[in-house]
């Protein structure tokens, strides 16, 4: 797989200085007041210059956030102020920071972690945008060719309204939890994907690429419309520190996978720890399509997100690997949901957590099955390691069986690194330190090796650095 | 200079319990020991012990390796200063490749990082698998072997060929081998023996850790030692092994008035 891919990039071009490269053209700024209102909805819809079925459908958004309750259940959020908050910030200003800014350990990362100068800045808030153009413009104009559509999502508004339209808000209603309801309400940036009938499309279609949006966004809102039969892997998100000065990003993702198609979602995420990283995820796949959902968490100080899949017709299939490494002052609240709709559904939750250094860890995860839906298959499996006696991890599974016809397993285990695998690595030659950190790295291989090939590398690297110090 | 591993007036207790009272053994590079005692002599505790496992608990003695007193160093500074245990039950590791992981070790006991290898500190990738390839050519392991996660899912057989495979890289100057033929078939224990009699020179110590003989068939000691109630109670060369398998050990415990 990482051998094709990297065949499919060289085919267009792509290098890695391509990749890093960035210019710093300084375009016009704007930022909203603090706080949100109609008003601020209605000066964003003016400057995104958005028709106005998008601004009504904002609007409604709005009306419905308002009315919804503070989130109770998951972790803490009695600290987020939701009128502290900037709601739309244009891509271009966060610029405005400078590089003596940026925390000194968030730098100290990038160094250990051997992220490119230029990725660096962007990452840190500080430059303008990677010069990612050129690249971009290859894959665009090679994806043209085969009919897939990849552009950020307000792009699509315009280009695409049809499409848009159809498709947008549907799977995630506005309705659907507070956090959805707000990024319906004030979304920017994100992707959109159509990848038409039997398309296949070859390698990783990465965020990155498209770099020139707001991508990075706090409510970046992504739209993927996998035809019939057609093939997708769609990868965002980076290892490296993600540093941002606004405490709250609240994603919504929306995935179509219609009849005979498989798509694909990578994510890692590694936002700095003052962030709530509150995100909804949801695909539903029609017959015989299978949804991968492949989720990594390890920064921000409140990650809620769990991905789900809805079953919508026979023979769909639903695989959710989620992992999440909860070190000091985090509270990782991540898992996956998976609903029987249709009658011979087949899903495979794995999740694994990490908790350290009174980090805490939860798994929630729902397995529904329709009444009617025989033949289902689900098949949990929850690993949490632990590794220290100051951290803590939960698991809230919960499973609603409304036909007798089906086979759900569930398997939970919680772990410390034992004694016998310390002694016995240690007695090969490495430290406690170098032993633990085999050892975890060991523990979340599953989810490493499903990840492009950099992204496997940084992640262990990333996992080294966590585990630096965490020894005697 | 040839290295030696001397044991003095060892005394080694496991949760208060005194296993090991009073052990006196020296084994020097180039020689081959054999250790032999019943179930419950305290086999497995010297072994940990000496390679310094944090439940086993050192009471008084010492143990010399090289002039250093090795019973203060971390299990790692023991593997770094030449001491290799082969386990008698190797722990999994999910997720580890053997390959990966013996890089790693292999690194660390070459003291790779110091001396102008690779900046990452590992012994440069291309040296490392050829020369893996070449051991375990020698040794007739599986090339598949290589990838497989460390010792998940390994027959007992393919752990104990494992650790000989991780003995063979780590090129250790004093081997402990722990039971390595427990649990083993016939054939087992004929392919482990070959194995280890093909790393066995001037340069390898060995102080192999058994109840039964059949591995030594393949493995010749020049001395035999006898271990019981956690002291070696005889000590002398073949014909001692011939002894205990004509009489077993009763006459030796009734020798030195051990009960049973």
């Amino acid at each position: 797989m990482a051998n094709s891919e990297k065949n499919a990039m060289e085919e267009l071009g792509i290098s890695k200085e391509y990749q890093y490269g960035f210019h710093d053209d300084i375009e016009p700024t704007f930022k909203s007041r603090k706080g949100l209102d109609e008003e601020v909805i209605n000066q964003m819809c003016d400057i995104k210059g958005e028709p106005d079925w998008m601004r009504q459908y904002r609007l409604e958004a709005y009306k419905i956030f308002k009315q919804k309750p503070m989130t109770k259940w998951g972790g803490d959020l009695s600290q987020l102020d939701f009128d502290d908050i900037y709601y739309y910030v244009k891509a271009s200003d966060r610029s405005e920071r400078s590089w003596d800014d940026v925390p000194d350990d968030i730098k100290k990362t990038f160094d250990r972690l051997g992220i490119p100068e230029a990725e660096r800045k962007f990452l840190a808030g500080v430059g303008a945008q990677y010069d990612s153009e050129v690249v971009y413009h290859n894959i665009v104009e090679e994806l043209d060719k085969i009919g897939v559509v990849f552009l950020d999502t307000d792009t699509a508004v315009k280009e695409y309204p049809d499409l848009v339209k159809k498709y947008f808000g549907t799977i995630i209603p506005s309705a659907d939890n507070q956090f959805a309801a707000l990024n319906s309400a004030v979304w920017s940036g994100g992707s959109f994907v159509y990848v038409p009938p039997g398309v296949k499309v070859e390698y990783p279609l990465q965020a990155y690429f498209r770099i020139n949006s707001e991508n990075m966004g706090q409510f970046e809102r992504t739209l993927i419309i996998a035809d019939e039969g057609s093939q997708v892997h769609y990868v965002e998100g980076c290892t490296a520190p993600t540093f941002s000065s606004e405490s709250l990003h609240s994603a919504v993702v929306e995935i179509v996978c219609m009849k005979g198609s498989r798509v694909r979602y990578t994510t890692i995420q590694n936002w700095a720890n003052n962030v709530y990283n509150l995100v909804t995820k949801r695909a539903f796949a029609y017959e015989d399509a299978q949804m991968e959902w492949v989720d990594g968490n390890l920064g921000s100080k409140l990650t809620m997100k769990y991905p789900s899949v809805y079953m919508m017709e026979p023979g769909a299939r639903g695989d959710i690997l989620s992992i999440a490494f909860a070190s000091k002052g985090q509270h990782q609240d991540a898992g996956a949901k998976v609903y029987h709709c249709a009658p011979h559904t087949t899903s495979q939750i794995t999740s694994k957590s990490i908790s350290k250094d009174g980090g805490r860890s939860s798994y929630r995860g729902w397995v529904d099955v329709a009444k009617g839906a025989k033949g289902c298959k689900s098949h949990v499996v929850c690993d949490a390691l632990i590794l220290d006696k100051d951290s803590r991890s939960d698991t809230y599974p919960v499973i609603e069986i409304g036909e007798n016809d089906t086979n759900i397993e569930h398997e939970a285990r919680v772990s410390k690194i034992g004694e016998e695998q310390l002694f016995y690595l240690m007695s090969r030659g490495l430290s406690e330190e170098e032993a633990s950190t085999m050892i975890v790295n060991g523990f979340i291989e599953p989810l490493v090796k499903e990840l492009p090939m950099e992204y496997a590398v940084e992640m262990n690297r990333l996992i080294q650095l966590q585990m630096e110090g965490s020894v005697g | 200079m040839s290295k030696d591993l001397t044991i003095r007036d060892l005394h080694i207790s496991v949760q208060g319990k005194p296993i090991i009272k009073g052990l006196n053994l020296s084994v020097q590079q180039g020689e081959i020991h054999a250790l032999m005692g019943p179930n419950g002599s305290g086999k497995s505790t010297l072994a940990k012990g000496l390679m310094g496992h944090p439940l086993y608990e050192v009471d008084s003695g010492e143990v010399i390796f090289d002039g250093i007193d090795v019973l203060e160093l971390e299990p790692n500074e023991r593997a770094k200063l030449g001491l290799f245990l082969a386990f008698q039950y190797p722990t999994a590791i999910p997720g580890v490749s053997l390959a990966n992981f013996l890089r790693l070790a292999v690194s660390a006991v070459r003291g790779k990082g110091a001396n102008g290898s690779e900046k990452d500190g590992l012994i440069p990738m291309r040296e490392f698998r050829r020369e893996l390839r070449e051991k375990m050519q020698q040794l007739g392991v599986d090339d598949s072997f290589a990838r497989r996660y460390l010792n998940d899912g390994f027959s007992g057989g393919e752990m104990k060929r494992a650790e000989i495979l991780q003995l063979a890289m780590l090129e250790p100057k004093i081997a402990i081998l722990d039971e390595t033929d427990s649990g083993l078939d016939i054939d087992a224990v004929r392919i482990v023996g070959e194995s280890i009699s093909q790393l066995i020179g001037p340069d390898l110590g060995v102080l192999i850790i058994t109840h039964y003989p059949r591995l030594l068939d393949y493995i010749r000691p020049q001395f035999v030692h006898i271990l019981l109630d956690g002291r070696v109670v005889e000590s002398g060369g073949w014909e001692l092994t011939q002894v205990l398998e004509a009489e077993g050990y009763d006459p030796i415990r009734e020798k030195h008035g051990i009960a049973e």
